[in-house]
């Protein structure tokens, strides 16, 4: 499986993923500079957390006009697997390749910490692996996380399992005490509907393994992996 | 006639969006003492110079960079000026 991770001037998790798949999960990657134009055979894009453009404007505003992204568009469009972290999310948001805005956090303060998650839907490539209402522990790092949707979109995320991602407390209790930063529905993470395109703001790509934290990262490249597999062997038989 | 056009772009949160950093400063002027502080709301303002010929065009064009980049509809709304100098 080759994975492509973009890098934006002022990513900075580009090499958190590409650890995380190369040395933790064991699978291709290639990094792929935002001024490239052609995407070639990749299984899955992530875009990676940092600040793109310094955030300028708009977290993620000028990133989304990279020459780069008319082909993530096109390849999410056709289903490939797109997956948006931290900044990578906020950047989706502005692509309109997921619904929704990320407001300053309602404390406005950059939050840097460890947080829990509640997995809402399993039916996705980046989470098979996972159980309902798994809780993986898994960092955040933002300033700009506080999401954002009208209530039209929060019906629609009800109708296709559209959360994907809960902020919880230790033990799975979604309250406003364990909302860090604010989001409608405590919400950490959504997909589209087609579900091949996800944004999250908490980084797993920073947690796979013990030494670090937490190993609860890994099962989100582990799914995305077991995913491929399942489809490829499909495709031989 | 190539005339230059001076240009002022308000961008606030639509009603209804939370805003955290207006809540955060009405709270500090109350703090400080002024009394009758109602309601604070923290935008963007931006200053553009530009030459064309038609005011038209000028204004065109400036809805587009709205709607294409400088204000992301699901959470914000814009007003704008346009002075001819």
């Amino acid at each position: 499986m080759k994975f492509g991770v973009i890098v934006f001037p002022g990513s900075n998790c580009d090499y958190d993923c590409y650890y995380a798949i190369k040395s933790i999960v064991g699978e291709q990657v290639d990094f792929i500079w935002h001024k490239e134009e052609i995407l070639n055979d990749y299984d899955c894009l992530i875009l990676p957390g940092g600040f793109s453009y310094g955030d300028y404007l708009r977290t993620g505003a000028i990133a989304r006009f990279s020459p780069i992204m008319s082909g993530i568009e096109q390849f999410a469009r056709k289903g490939g697997s797109v997956m948006g972290i931290c900044n990578g999310f906020q950047i989706l948001l502005e692509m309109n390749l997921l619904p929704g805005a990320m407001r300053k956090n309602q404390n406005l303060s950059f939050i840097c910490r460890y947080v829990y998650l509640r997995v809402e839907n399993t039916h996705l490539t980046y989470t098979g692996l996972c159980r309902v209402g798994q809780i993986l522990k898994i960092p955040i790092a933002h300033f700009e996380g506080n999401y954002y949707a009208d209530e039209k979109t929060l019906k629609g995320f009800q109708e296709y399992g559209g959360i994907v991602f809960r902020y919880c407390d230790k033990e799975g209790r979604v309250a406003e005490e364990s909302n860090p930063n604010g989001s409608v529905e405590a919400i950490a993470g959504i997909c589209n509907p087609a579900g091949n395109v996800l944004g999250m703001m908490p980084h797993p790509e920073r947690c796979c393994e013990s030494l670090l934290g937490s190993p609860d990262g890994r099962i989100i490249f582990e799914s995305i992996v077991a995913n491929f597999q399942k489809r490829t062997m499909g495709r031989k038989r | 006639m190539v005339r230059n056009f001076q240009i002022q772009i308000n961008i606030s949160l639509k009603k209804g969006v939370a805003d955290p950093q207006g809540a955060t400063i009405k709270h500090a002027l109350e703090s400080l003492g002024y009394p009758g502080v109602e309601k604070v709301r923290m935008g963007k303002y931006l200053q553009m110079e530009m030459q064309a010929e038609d005011p038209r065009q000028v204004e065109k064009q400036l809805k587009d960079m709205c709607q294409k980049l400088l204000v992301n509809p699901v959470i914000e709304e814009y007003t704008y000026q346009i002075r001819m100098s």
